[in-house]
């Protein structure tokens, strides 16, 4: 490894971790805290312009093949800037107005990036486990950034002593993958697990546990518990960024550890995600209908979600990871857009809380009625929003795959949920306005209002011509093995 | 028996006899003088092993930062022991099933063929393991390294940034704030009628 190969594979890690470094320092010395906005985006634009310089056909290594650049680092590392820039676009008014905005929160992000980033590209079990601790790090301070209130402190807890657990069994499972095959490479465990001498029960005991590790961190049922407190006790941005962003860490580190580490057992794994990805959908759009907070509901939304993806991925299958990766960035892109609106519609001293607080918004903002609309609609994957594309290709893949029964269980709770969905749609435009309406006529910035509309109406557009979208998935997927 | 054996049965009784200091004195100051010893002497068996990184670390970062860190706390802190001993008993059982526990997962692990292998001492290196370390910590492992660090920074950040912002916790006055006072913050000059004699 020559030091110009290592530049251009590894450059947007280290222009990232030198701005990280860099923000932290100017945050302490200069106090114009929109300056440090701007660093931020900046690095994000350069990042992902070195990013999408690097070939997209062939696998490079670097760090003595412990770090990757192939297609599925390309694609998830260009989302997340993508996805990072709008969260950051989202959270600059409500920072200032709690008086958080400042340079930690900025080097905070980057960190968790770079964290997010790494384990993108890793390919070797010590470096993921290095990337993971570095984004839980900065996700756990994020979520108590707001710490003067209580439930900020009580969900950094709980995430904190989760995540903790969840890393423990993640590692658990790596030190047992470490004892049958000698290597923590995984080209190399994959090429030395298909020598039959291993001993099959430690196997598949390290393969629970590196599932279930994965699992906590995607938060799918059951091991969901963590999801809807952190997205309840977190302020509304940060709860934004921990339900977007590092869900494309986790999708990469699943498809590294068991498509291209663990698949000598692919029949095992696959039945463990599809049980998984049942549980995860019946559970959390049943739970979901007796939710009358927003951000518990989106948080079993969410779960339900993650559901989904578990579905298109258990297939193993190139159109299953095409139609999981797809399904992975429209789903950030509707879980942005949808606490973007909830900032949006959040004033100085109160946060969008219950769902009765959206009561009349049909009436007195037909805009932000009009957008809640699509979003939501997208959300319960209704024709032609972009959410039902998503859904449809997920449904596609598994009946392609022979799985009938997955799938019909799929579209069943896929109607279950556009109960609750409706529902908040039939509140903002045919409830009569409650006590609570005049709090929520606060009149945002600008930029967040139009980054808003063209985040909600792209939800739209894509859905009309989903077709590159999925050209880009599958082309990605194609070149994963 | 050769010097070496004579040395380990010196450094294990040491160590064996400080951990029962640890846990039995009555004194939390003596506990953690008490672990100090068992440290040193746990360090010493590591260097009759020949693993001298494990044994130099354990004394720099176990003995020189964290314990006297801990002695700090312990002598800051006023705690009371008695308070802490009274419901001792109640927890016995417990405490007795873990020990049984884990005297039994000893046994398992100390009998089973993986670990009864030769003495690892035996096997002979050909430069120190400090040596050996450095040489792949800087190479091969480069980049497991370097993010170590960057999480090392991370938690240094999210230490000050918890503990630094939000409500003041002392009652100091900022001298700043302090000469800048005027006479109208401090004196209020209240006009009343005389009241009459009745």
């Amino acid at each position: 490894m020559t030091l110009s190969t290592l530049l251009t594979i590894a450059v947007p890690e280290i222009i990232i971790l030198i701005a990280a470094m860099s923000v932290l320092l100017l945050g302490v010395f200069y106090k114009n805290t929109t300056s440090l906005f701007g660093i931020t985006q900046l690095t994000l634009l350069i990042a992902a312009y070195f990013t999408a310089q690097l070939p997209i056909d062939v696998k490079l290594t670097a760090f003595n093949e412990m770090f990757i650049a192939d297609s599925l680092s390309m694609f998830l590392k260009l989302l997340s800037y993508f996805a990072l820039s709008l969260v950051l676009i989202y959270s600059r008014s409500f920072l200032q107005s709690r008086n958080l905005h400042n340079g930690e929160f900025y080097a905070l992000t980057l960190f968790a990036l770079l964290g997010i980033n790494l384990i993108i590209s890793s390919y070797h079990l010590l470096s993921i486990y290095m990337g993971l601790e570095l984004l839980s790090l900065s996700l756990y301070t994020l979520v108590a950034f707001d710490r003067n209130r209580p439930e900020a402190t009580e969900a950094a807890m709980k995430y904190f002593v989760l995540g903790a657990v969840a890393s423990g069994f993640l590692l658990y499972g790596f030190s047992m993958l470490y004892g049958i095959t000698g290597s923590l490479q995984i080209a190399e465990i994959s090429s030395r697990l298909s020598d039959t001498s291993i001993n099959p029960v430690v196997l598949s005991f390290a393969l629970v546990f590196v599932v279930v590790g994965i699992a906590f961190k995607f938060g799918a049922a059951p091991f969901q518990l963590w999801v809807p407190d952190v997205y309840q006790g977190s302020a509304t941005p940060i709860t934004m960024f921990i339900g977007s962003v590092p869900k494309f860490a986790s999708v990469a580190m699943l498809i590294r550890l068991l498509f291209q580490g663990l698949d000598h057992m692919v029949l095992d794994w696959q039945a463990m995600l599809l049980i998984m990805a049942i549980v995860s959908m019946l559970f959390g759009n049943i739970t979901a209908i007796a939710q009358t907070k927003i951000k518990r509901l989106l948080a079993y939304s969410a779960i339900s979600h993650v559901g989904f993806m578990f579905l298109g991925l258990a297939t193993g299958t190139i159109t299953g990871i095409a139609s999981a990766l797809m399904y992975i960035a429209v789903y950030v892109l509707m879980t942005l857009a949808s606490f973007g609106l909830i900032i949006h519609l959040s004033n100085q001293g109160k946060e969008l809380d219950q769902i009765t607080d959206l009561s009349g918004l049909g009436k007195q903002k037909p805009w932000c009625a009009f957008l809640l609309l699509l979003i939501f609609l997208s959300l319960a994957g209704i024709p032609p929003t972009i959410g039902f594309y998503a859904k449809f290709s997920i449904i596609q893949a598994t009946i392609q795959f022979g799985w009938i029964w997955p799938a019909v269980i799929a579209v069943m709770s896929a109607l279950i949920g556009i109960f609750y969905y409706l529902r908040i749609i039939k509140v903002a435009y045919f409830d009569e306005p409650g006590k609570n309406l005049n709090q929520v006529s606060k009149s945002s910035n600008n930029e967040l209002s139009v980054t808003l509309s063209i985040n909600t109406i792209s939800l739209l557009i894509i859905g009309l011509f989903p077709s590159s979208l999925m050209d880009i998935a599958t082309l990605t997927s194609a070149l994963i093995f | 028996m050769i010097f070496t054996d004579y040395l380990f049965y010196l450094f294990s009784g040491i160590l064996v006899l400080a951990s029962l200091r640890v846990i039995t004195a009555n004194n939390p100051v003596y506990s953690a003088l008490s672990l100090v010893l068992a440290f040193f002497s746990a360090a010493g068996i590591w260097l009759l092993l020949h693993a001298e990184f494990l044994a130099i670390a354990l004394v720099l970062v176990y003995v020189g930062a964290v314990m006297v860190l801990f002695l700090f706390v312990v002598m800051m802190l006023d705690i009371n022991i008695e308070a802490l001993r009274q419901r001792f008993w109640s927890y016995f059982p417990v405490a007795l099933l873990i020990a049984l526990l884990f005297i039994f997962e000893i046994y398992l692990v100390v009998t089973d063929k993986f670990f009864s292998s030769s003495d690892p001492a035996g096997i002979p290196l050909e430069k120190s393991n400090t040596h050996s370390i450095g040489s792949v910590l800087y190479t091969d492992y480069l980049l497991p390294f370097q993010v170590a660090a960057v999480i090392l920074l991370v938690a240094i950040i999210s230490a000050i940034v918890l503990t630094m912002y939000g409500k003041k916790s002392h009652k100091a006055i900022d001298p700043k704030d302090q000469i800048k006072v005027n006479r109208n913050d401090r004196v209020r000059v209240v006009k009343m009628k005389s009241e009459k004699k009745k």
